[in-house]
């Protein structure tokens, strides 16, 4: 078979699926290129071309730097917490003890549970009235009246925060375990006799091996939390006093709240670009760590 | 290790009990609310445990009565089956073919990078011009049309899981089949696809957990009964004015159920397909 037939062959195979993300995926995005240059509504009038005007009045106006800045913070607040609770997780079950089976097993459920139920969950917990979290507190000692969690700006940011974390870190501490499961045994077993100490075992033994899955794990929640959007939805829908409101709620308001298509168009190719630009510089970095890892 | 002082021991216990009642209190706790007595979870103090079990409400969810709470919940739950169910099929089918391509063909992957590539998209930067094309044909509040959505989402995961699936069935075995006189399409269904059977699979459990698991979209493009899904039901449990928490609870657990019991079941499958990117690079 000639190479220009197998390549033809290939193709011909793609092509359902590259029709099909043409059609979902590859349109809509160069249709929202080209809404962003103009004041469409969401409803009726297909409006008409202003260049970069939504840009310009977006980026000026008050309310983008202060949810970028909720959303910079959300993301980096909940991938460290979720990376570091990960990899603890991940060494305590690597480790032998009674009942590990079947903690292992029980990490399989905070990810396996929807996150539109993993909002609910914990908005009931916060509740003000008859949440779990004060009465807990109140019951223990450590609180003398309930609480509004989620109504409060200077806590609704942080409950969320470690809501997400408890959802999330459980996927972290199952890629880092599967590494350490690829860690050899006589590897560890040579640093023993050569009298490594345990935080040397785990820097110069382990964490390169742990280092290149954790690193996509790294990419991937960083990409999810600078879009998220359920749960913030769910839990508060980016109040109390716009203190949640993250981008990707921002861009829900202005499209579907305000009917602003135009603009709503142009937020949310922003908010890609912001995104694009992290995962190239992260990309970089993977390779570099990937490269000096093996 | 090979070294475990008794001190080191009761410290990894108490950790390990940490970790277990981390993970359990809040899953526990959205259980015990749904068969509380609503005044339980009223009372202060708060009650942590019924004095009588209440499981009326999954009844009441689960009832198929007309105009009740049940008959909104049952439809959602018929909409999500049918939005994941069908998404996953179309999905699947998209990238069986499109993952053995590009895992044989290695000069056509740049194809595929640019797919995997769209999981940067927010679903935010799509959401306008597909809302609008979905009013144009007459699909909002409908389940196809929903399910056409859900590949922008379904559809690069499962072609990339396939096509990880197909890399690791030796293409010999398909090349001894070609020279005993089988023909491509011969090879594929006798010998390949066959062997891709459990990566088809997983594939598929993850792709309907993701369909399950969506919201933002179906928060958008739908808007009753006809089309609604589980998420967007109980979203609007959660912010409605539900005066029984329990009832809440009680649709977060059966929402729940399907992919726990599936995440418990399929646990091996659905880790190494987790993880077969992060640890392969």
């Amino acid at each position: 078979m000639s190479g220009t037939w197998i390549t033809t062959r290939a193709w011909l195979l793609m092509l359902p699926l590259l029709i099909v993300m043409v059609a979902v995926i590859g349109w809509p995005l160069a249709d929202t290129v080209h809404l962003s240059f103009t004041d469409a509504k969401l409803v009726g009038t297909s409006g008409s071309y202003v260049g970069f005007d939504n840009y310009v009045r977006l980026v000026t106006g008050n309310a983008f730097g202060r949810t970028l800045f909720t959303t910079t913070f959300f993301a980096v607040v909940v991938v460290t917490t979720e990376m570091v609770l990960g990899v603890l997780a991940a060494l305590l079950l690597n480790q032998q003890f009674y009942g590990r089976t079947l903690l292992r097993a029980l990490l399989i459920l905070p990810w396996a549970l929807p996150t539109v139920v993993n909002a609910t969950l914990w908005r009931l917990i916060y509740n003000p009235e008859y949440g779990a979290l004060n009465a807990a507190l109140t019951q223990l000692g450590f609180l003398s009246e309930y609480r509004s969690w989620l109504g409060e700006p200077g806590s609704a940011l942080t409950a969320l925060i470690v809501a997400d974390c408890w959802k999330n870190f459980p996927l972290v501490a199952m890629i880092a375990l599967a590494a350490l499961q690829a860690v050899p045994r006589d590897v560890i077993a040579a640093s023993f006799v050569d009298g490594a100490n345990a935080f040397n075992r785990f820097r110069f033994v382990t964490l390169p091996y742990l280092a290149g899955p954790l690193m996509v794990a790294l990419v991937l929640r960083t990409i999810e939390a600078f879009k998220v959007f359920d749960i913030v939805w769910v839990m508060t829908r980016g109040g109390p006093a716009n203190s949640t409101r993250t981008m990707s709620i921002l861009v829900y308001q202005e499209a579907f709240s305000f009917q602003r298509a135009g603009s709503g168009a142009s937020l949310a190719l922003i908010v890609t670009l912001i995104i694009t630009v992290l995962a190239i510089a992260y990309g970089t970095i993977v390779k570099k760590v990937a490269g000096s890892a093996t | 290790m090979e070294r475990q002082n008794p001190l080191f021991r009761l410290f990894l216990h108490v950790a390990a009990l940490l970790l277990a009642a981390v993970i359990l209190m809040p899953l526990v706790w959205l259980f015990v609310m749904s068969i509380s007595p609503a005044a339980d979870l009223a009372a202060k103090p708060l009650r942590w445990w019924p004095e009588t079990m209440d499981f009326s409400r999954y009844a009441t969810l689960l009832s198929t009565l007309e105009n009740s709470a049940g008959a909104a919940f049952v439809a959602s739950l018929r909409n999500s089956l049918m939005v994941a169910g069908m998404a996953t099929t179309a999905a699947v089918a998209l990238a069986v073919p499109a993952g053995w391509a590009v895992s044989r063909t290695p000069s056509v992957g740049w194809s595929l990078s640019l797919v995997i590539a769209t999981y940067m998209l927010p679903p935010v930067a799509l959401a306008v011009p597909l809302y609008m094309a979905l009013a144009n044909f007459g699909l909002l509040n409908n389940v196809f049309g929903l399910a056409l959505v859900y590949l922008t989402i379904l559809a690069p995961f499962t072609t990339w899981l396939m096509k990880s699936g197909f890399d690791g069935i030796p293409r010999e075995i398909e090349q001894a089949a070609v020279i005993d006189g089988a023909s491509l399409w011969q090879t594929l269904r006798i010998i390949t696809l066959p062997l891709a059977l459990p990566v088809v699979a997983t594939s598929a459990l993850f792709a309907f957990l993701l369909g399950w698991d969506e919201f933002f979209y179906a928060l958008l493009f739908t808007s009753d009964q006809r089309a609604k899904t589980l998420t967007v039901a109980i979203a609007d449990l959660a912010g409605g004015r539900v005066s029984d928490y329990g009832l809440i609870a009680t649709a977060g657990v059966l929402a729940a159920l399907p992919p726990v019991v599936v995440g418990l079941v399929m646990q091996r499958a659905l880790i190494s397909g987790l993880t077969s990117g992060g640890v392969k690079g």
